[in-house]
């Protein structure tokens, strides 16, 4: 039996310039280099990256869905953030 | 939490699924959908890893370069699926590690279809045609299954497969049309594979033990007779093209239906394989487990390596 278990790694990919890095899944690997390398092979075997992320996952703290009530509720009432909410006569052109 | 309380969030967890809202890993669930996840996505994972065998077998044998880079891709990407839903079911709290051991132990199933062994060339046809053709048809409904991870899996896996189903059909085409030595070996091949392949599909309706809760959650659409039926409807067409005959004497398109009817499926012959006792079940283990425990010196290598550049790193940073 193994000592220890190779980490495991959460992988980002740019799919093409101009856009941003989309978590893709996660794998394992023993270290940074070779979560790289992996990546490269399970993920973007079609042309899917032109830029890969990886992090180990243990570095990543996530909300707490049960929280998500004082999380994220605070926004729903806030309908002046919308530029709908302000009344302009219709003859008001561009804005 | 008391009874009452958990009463209420399952009810509300399944008016969300009912809702088509997906379920994602640090959610709330019952602890049965968590458990049926986790065995239904690693028995997937197991199939994918197991289905490399088969094929990963004839890759130095395949009869010209053509051949080898598409079987060679076929069997990566296989391993690529196979990786996708580990990584999937990890999120459900359970190790790679435990996954593997429940494998390599025969808790874990995995599609008995890759019991069967790969005789000839033409095999490499007949898995891509009807054994890939058989797996799309389960996966499609999967991309909308409701649990986020399983689902997001599934999207990539279906992008990948039809390029399997088509180089296999590819095969069988240059046989039918080559020489008779050839066809004959195409016939031969899809005489052996057929009956395993709507086995694939899964028991018939009358047996199957999880169906109605599977619906509920969207682990399953339609059921396995109707799968089943899918699967022959489009596939006899394709034989057809092919030139050869379907090896069930039944089989006769049914005006009335809509579709064709088809001889028994023996399944006792599939109960047997699914207990271990089909032609290759102890190959495939021996070879998963003898590759697992053949490459544990270059895990714990890579994984010492790793673990000395840290330290090097850490003392320099002081
Ligand atoms: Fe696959
Ligand atoms: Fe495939």
């Amino acid at each position: 039996m193994s000592t220890k278990n190779w980490p495991l790694w959460e992988i980002f990919v740019r799919s093409k310039n101009g856009l941003e890095h989309r978590h893709f899944g996660s794998l394992h690997a023993a270290d940074a280099e070779m979560a790289l390398e992996n990546a490269r092979d399970v993920y973007t075997r079609r042309n899917e990256g032109v830029s890969i992320w990886v992090v180990e996952s243990k570095h990543i703290t996530a909300s707490n869905p049960e929280h998500n009530g004082e999380m994220f509720e605070p926004a729903q009432d806030k309908v002046y953030r919308h530029p709908t909410f302000y009344d302009l006569p219709d003859e008001i052109k561009h804005m | 939490m008391s009874e009452e309380q958990i009463k209420n969030l399952e009810e509300q967890f399944e008016a969300r699924i009912a809702r088509d809202e997906k379920i994602e890993p640090k959610d709330w669930m019952p602890e049965k959908y968590r458990q049926t996840h986790i065995r239904q996505m690693s028995q997937h994972a197991h199939s994918e890893i197991v289905g490399m065998l088969p094929e990963g077998n004839w890759i130095t044998r395949a009869p010209s370069l053509r051949r080898k880079v598409a079987l060679l891709a076929k069997v990566q990407d296989e391993a690529g699926h196979g990786l996708y839903l580990y990584s999937a079911t990890e999120t459900l709290g359970i190790s790679r590690d435990e996954m593997y051991e429940q494998l390599h132990t025969g808790k874990a199933k995995y599609s008995s279809i890759f019991n069967y062994p790969a005789l000839t060339w033409a095999d490499m046809g007949a898995i891509g045609w009807l054994v890939d053709g058989a797996a799309i048809i389960n996966q499609v409904p999967l991309c909308n299954t409701s649990f986020g991870p399983y689902a997001r899996a599934m999207i990539r896996v279906c992008k990948e497969e039809s390029f399997h189903q088509r180089q296999g059909y590819e095969i069988m085409l240059k046989l039918c049309n080559g020489t008779p030595e050839q066809k004959e070996m195409a016939q031969d091949a899809l005489n052996r594979w057929w009956w395993p392949s709507l086995m694939m599909l899964g028991p018939t309706d009358a047996e199957s033990i999880h169906t109605e809760q599977s619906m509920k959650w969207k682990l399953k659409r339609k059921s396995n007779d109707d799968l089943r039926q899918q699967f022959i409807d489009q596939t006899v067409p394709q034989a057809d093209i092919l030139g050869l005959t379907i090896p069930d004497p039944d089989l006769k398109w049914n005006e009335e239906r809509g579709c064709y009817d088809f001889g028994e499926i023996d399944w006792d012959e599939f109960w047997q394989v699914v207990k271990g006792h089909g032609p290759m079940n102890k190959e495939r283990m021996k070879a998963r487990v003898g590759a697992w425990e053949r490459g544990e010196w270059v895990r714990d290598a890579a994984m010492a390596y790793a673990e000395k550049q840290g330290e090097r790193k850490a003392k320099q940073v002081v």
